[in-house]
């Protein structure tokens, strides 16, 4: 690549000199001058071929040999070109001498060029069928298809343009894809789709799956959608065509645009869980956008307690389902149901579980440590009048939640007592420190021992330690809990006895392997 | 300076010698002093290759990362750009091009492409009018990366998604090209395994290229005695699983990048006595993994729970040696002493060093999530409960943990499953949009096109039977002295590593039936050689499997892979590639959706 700077620009700017171009100008000249430039990247290829020294380079490179005469050279390459001609599955019809002929009797100094010719020689077997006539004057520029796509692949500037029947362009899109080579795919479709009629080239792509899939890739890349879509509805990939479409929102910032945009995406034909939850969506954005522009105005306003206390950290546009729940507990939550905001509302609407209503609203409620409302969520009243705790969510999350936001110790204590998994309920007193509950239950259980263990964990002289120890000294107590260990001792024993005695002949039978 | 690489049984420092060449050449070509503007992504990947002094001694003076609108001032003749093939790279080169050019003094500018020059990325430059600033265009052919004496990843990080969701073959053809420069400097390989769609493309890819190139003999006794070629989605299961080697966890809870790692500094801070915590470093801690330190290369791949009792071991060895400068009389005694000072001190370093990275895991194991995580992974891979809804998976989601973790024991789950029940699946998924919010649709999607997370159909689970037959699930499983490939997961066996094993021995022919269940086709290529290269195995001589994950690879598994090639009787060496180094999170993160 030893050609100076100007040059290149010079090459690349004006319009007439073409490369592997994508305009639609196709003139003779720019064709000419684009099959010199091919000379002289010929040129340029052996002088690659000089420069590589190093063994891998030949398979990187594609060039068969790094060391030797030239003539040598020339040799292998001819034997490479051959070898590989030879075994590409192709109808002998298709190849003509002629083009062989040709390719000695092209103008220009043969001279300066013969490496170039040599090369030619060998590999330009071009397809004459379906080929129209007036093509003959592009003698100078008759790379094959597969000449082409090589070339192509080695990085080099080709036209394509002078692949102009159908037959031919398909014949180029097929030799790229059996090279594999995504990039050289890539460049083909890139032809096609600018000398195709659409129609035509979803035709020709729907049978031909490898570049299909590329095609869409590449648009995807190039965030062609317009086009995207017309190949999904024309391909029938419904499903696709209506999640590339929604895809879209997530490039739409302002929240108006957006709230229209997804209004575009209900009823395209997704499928019928995801209708429901692209319906959602949308709702759910129209309804951040009311909430949003109310409650900035009353937090500017200044007149409303909650927001002076709490003001908002971040706009609730484009948050989660929950979380905009959580916002309106937070916020919203003694609200009647008719307004958007309220999380009754929210509830309905979206139909959100009881059970993550539940813990949205405890996690919210328990934020602002408004514990009558912590309260009132579990309570509930049976027909004859009695209050009855219950939580859908089990109470030992309950117990999580509350800690989380610190709440006092008599508030976790109460739920904690509401946890019936005794295990369960003496694990999590003990973490969350609600001494009473540890030792009432430790009393219940008459296990005399983890209440010695116990005491040892409270503060000396505590009114929790003067508790325990008025249950140890009660000696009727204690009497009846020694009884109950010692019973309960010798069922342990017992019980791993038999145990044991049941899994021996197992670990025997058992390989050792 | 990569010494490790040649440690291996097959030397990998002839590969990276090779890459390296191929870089100074380019830099020799744009003569005078240079800047290298950097594609951000791959500076850690050229970090393997070449460190900042190679680049020097070829007269690059300054190095930036690729960012918008102006390049700082650099007072150089040539700029180079190194950057992938991708689009919007191009226009972040076309800014800075253009407002150099109205700078000032006239620059050369080149572009290299790693690891491949793409038309679609000239034209991106052509349309924006800077294409005929560049000087030199070229390709700079990066494909495979050694990271360690058995181990070289292309670091794609786009792979799995463009074979398995856009069925997009470009990196399956640059995984055939860089198996092509292997075999030029290591010899044709005689025999390719390969089981999976991906497999059997790249396979196909060879060969043709083969065929193409045969101009020269390759004249190189074969190293290699097999290539096999593996899918990814052949083995979905594995990456969603929690890895439970050292070098495993420390990837899926700091992630390791390009073999460095990012640690939280507080627990290296130099002890300092009446220092009173003060002066805490705040920048991360930055440790390069490989088996140049020879402790690491002892405990990388044990399990978690081995790695302790080898570490006190080495602290009492250590101390000990120290204690010896007591005994050290005579002059020469202490000569040698000193001698050896330098190595010792640099054992302490590295002790103490992965002491606190020990702890550090140690701080997440031990917790409580951690094992109701754990416990949750091992019974659906056991086959417990994997066709309801998991309470933990519903408290994770309640609570708002990572959508990653959330997502990756969803997958897990309908792995374990061979798919969900539409009415599990839907609940899942509700769960997960009315949370984490509606445009997940996308990803979920993504999951399920790419088979991870799908309704069940035909209505059988065929996972109890793959996993009886490759005894995948083992319930005896030693830790500390394992005699199976399962103790990486304690208890759960790699399905690939499995394949593999079963491959060498007794060869697959003995699980037709599973193999018929997993996905995609299996097959079996010879490359013919001429007699002269044929090798003749000395009796009890191993041979040596090149192992191809197409699609990436965990550290887990190459754990296994190499617990593999140290039995006695084994049989088999492994070297591993891949096209990604990829852990649960990485992996499902790839996945998502993100705005254009």
């Amino acid at each position: 690549m030893n050609r100076t700077k100007g040059d290149e620009e010079e090459y690349w700017n004006s319009s007439k000199f073409k490369a592997f171009t994508f305009d639609d100008e196709d003139d003779e000249l720019s064709q000419v001058v684009n099959s010199l430039r091919d000379f002289v990247d010929d040129d340029d290829a052996d002088d690659d071929l000089e420069r590589v020294s190093w063994s891998i380079s030949w398979s990187i490179k594609e060039t068969s040999s790094n060391s030797g005469s030239n003539h040598e050279r020339e040799q292998l390459k001819n034997r490479n070109s051959f070898s590989s001609y030879a075994q590409l599955p192709k109808p002998a019809s298709t190849y003509s001498l002629s083009s062989f002929f040709r390719g000695r009797t092209r103008p220009g100094s043969f001279q300066s060029l013969s490496d170039a010719l040599s090369d030619t020689s060998a590999k330009s077997y071009a397809p004459e069928l379906g080929r129209p006539k007036g093509e003959y004057r592009d003698y100078s520029n008759d790379w094959s298809p597969s000449d082409t796509v090589r070339r192509l692949r080695k990085g080099k500037v080709c036209s394509l343009e002078r692949f102009r029947s159908l037959q031919d362009k398909l014949q180029l899109l097929e030799e790229a894809v059996s090279m594999h080579d995504g990039n050289v795919i890539t460049a083909v479709l890139i032809f096609l789709k600018r000398t195709l009629s659409k129609e035509i080239l979803f035709r020709e792509l729907e049978v031909r799956q490898v570049a299909l899939r590329h095609l869409i890739h590449f648009l995807k890349e190039i965030g062609d959608q317009k086009l995207l879509l017309d190949l999904f509805r024309f391909l029938d990939r419904t499903e696709e065509l209506a999640l590339t479409h929604y895809r879209e929102h997530l490039n739409i910032q302002d929240p108006e645009k957006r709230k229209e945009f997804l209004k575009t995406c209900i009823g395209l034909p997704f499928s019928a869980e995801d209708s429901a939850h692209i319906q959602d969506h949308y709702t759910l954005l129209e309804r951040q956008i009311i909430i949003e522009a109310n409650d900035r105005h009353l937090e500017s306003a200044g007149q409303t307690e909650i927001f002076r206390k709490h003001p908002r950290k971040a706009s609730i546009l484009n948050m989660p389902l929950v979380t905009t729940l959580f916002y309106s507990c937070f916020y919203h939550y003694t609200e009647a149901e008719g307004t958007f905001s309220s999380p009754v509302n929210l509830k309905k609407t979206f139909k959100i579980p009881e059970k993550q209503y539940v813990l949205t609203a405890l996690a919210a409620r328990a934020k602002l440590r408004a514990w009558h409302d912590v309260d009132a969520l579990f309570t509930t009243k049976n027909w004859l009048g009695y209050t009855k705790k219950r939580a859908p969510i089990g109470f030992h999350r309950v117990v999580e939640i509350l800690h989380k936001n610190s709440a006092p110790v008599q508030i976790l204590q109460e739920y904690v007592n509401l946890v019936e998994d005794v295990d369960t309920k003496l694990n999590l007193a003990t973490k969350f420190k609600c001494h009473d509950v540890v030792i009432d239950t430790c009393r219940d259980l008459k296990d005399r021992q983890q209440l010695l263990v116990y005491r040892s964990k409270v503060d000396k002289g505590s009114a929790e330690e003067e508790k325990i120890d008025a249950i140890l000294n009660s000696s009727v107590s204690s009497c009846s809990l020694r009884l109950q260990q010692c019973q309960e001792t010798v069922h342990r024993v017992g019980d791993v006895g038999t145990f044991a005695d049941n899994c021996s002949p197992l670990i025997i039978v058992k390989p050792s392997g | 300076m990569a010494a490790h690489l040649s440690y291996g049984r097959v030397n990998l420092n002839v590969l990276r010698e090779a890459v390296r060449r191929e870089l100074r050449e380019f830099l020799d070509k744009c003569a005078g002093s240079k800047a290298i503007v950097w594609d951000e992504y791959l500076t850690g990947p050229f970090g393997l290759i070449a460190q900042y002094s190679l680049l020097k001694e070829h007269e690059v003076e300054k190095m930036f990362t690729l960012k918008g609108s102006r390049l700082p001032a650099a007072d150089v003749k040539n700029i180079i750009f190194v950057v992938r093939p991708r689009l919007e790279l191009m226009d972040i080169i076309s800014e800075n091009v253009l407002s150099e050019d109205r700078r000032g003094p006239a620059r050369d500018f080149h572009i290299l492409f790693v690891p491949r020059r793409s038309l679609l990325c000239e034209q991106r430059l052509k349309d924006l009018g800077v294409l005929g600033s560049f000087i030199h265009r070229e390709e700079y052919s990066l494909d495979l990366i050694p990271f360690d004496g058995d181990l070289l990843s292309m670091e794609s990080e786009g792979a799995f998604k463009e074979c398995y969701l856009e069925s997009d073959q470009t990196s399956l053809y640059h995984a055939a090209k860089g198996l092509m420069t292997l075999q030029a400097l290591y010899g044709t390989i005689p025999q390719i395994f390969g089981k999976g769609e991906c497999a059997r493309q790249v396979a196909n890819m060879m060969i043709r290229m083969k065929r193409e190139f045969t101009g020269s003999q390759n004249s190189i006794f074969p190293v290699f005695d097999n290539l096999l070629l593996l899918d990814r989605n052949v083995d979905l299961l594995t990456p969603l699983a929690t890895q439970l080697t050292y070098e495993g966890l420390i990837d899926e809870i700091y992630g390791i990048q390009n073999s460095y790692v990012k640690l939280p500094p507080e627990k290296f801070a130099p002890k300092k006595q009446g220092d009173g915590g003060k002066d805490l470093p705040t920048e991360a801690k930055k440790l390069q993994l490989n088996s140049a330190e020879e402790l690491y290369a002892e405990i990388r791949d044990k399990n978690f729970n081995a790695v302790g009792s080898v570490l006190s071991k080495k602290a009492k060895v250590i101390s000990a040696a120290f204690e010896e400068r007591h005994n050290a009389k005579t002059v020469g005694e202490i000569k040698q002493f000193v001698s050896q000072l330098p190595h010792m001190q640099a054992a302490r370093g590295s002790l103490a060093n992965h002491t606190s990275i020990a702890e550090l895991i140690k701080d997440v194991t031990t917790s409580e999530d951690f094992f109701d995580k754990l416990t949750v992974e091992q019974e659906f891979m056991s086959g417990i409960d994997t066709d309801k809804v998991n309470s933990y998976i519903e408290d994770c989601i309640a609570q708002k943990h990572p959508l990653i973790k959330v997502l990756r024991l969803v997958c897990l789950q309908s792995v374990c499953n061979s798919g969900l029940k539409q009415k599990v699946l839907d609940y899942y998924k509700r769960e997960i949009l009315q949370t984490y919010g509606y445009e997940h649709i996308l990803t979920l999607y993504n999951l399920e096109k790419a088979g991870l997370l799908k309704p069940q159909t035909g209505g059988r689970n065929t996972y109890p039977t793959v996993r009886k037959t490759l005894r995948l699930w083992m319930d005896d499983v030693n830790e500390q002295n394992p005699t199976d490939i399962s103790y990486v997961y304690s208890g759960y066996a790699p399905l690939s590593v499995r394949l593999a094993q079963l491959l060498s021995r007794p060869g697959w022919r003995s699980i037709e039936e599973v193999l018929r269940i997993l996905p995609g086709p299996h097959f079996e290529e010879r490359q013919p050689l001429p007699t002269g290269l044929q090798k003749k195995r000395q009796p009890g001589e191993n041979r040596v499997t090149l192992i191809f994950f197409l699609g990436g690879v965990t550290f887990a598994e190459i754990a296994a892979l190499r617990f593999l090639s140290q039995l006695e009787d084994g049989g088999t060496e492994y070297v591993i590639a891949t096209t990604k180094l990829i852990n649960g999170a990485s992996w499902i993160e790839s996945l998502m959706e993100k705005p254009f």
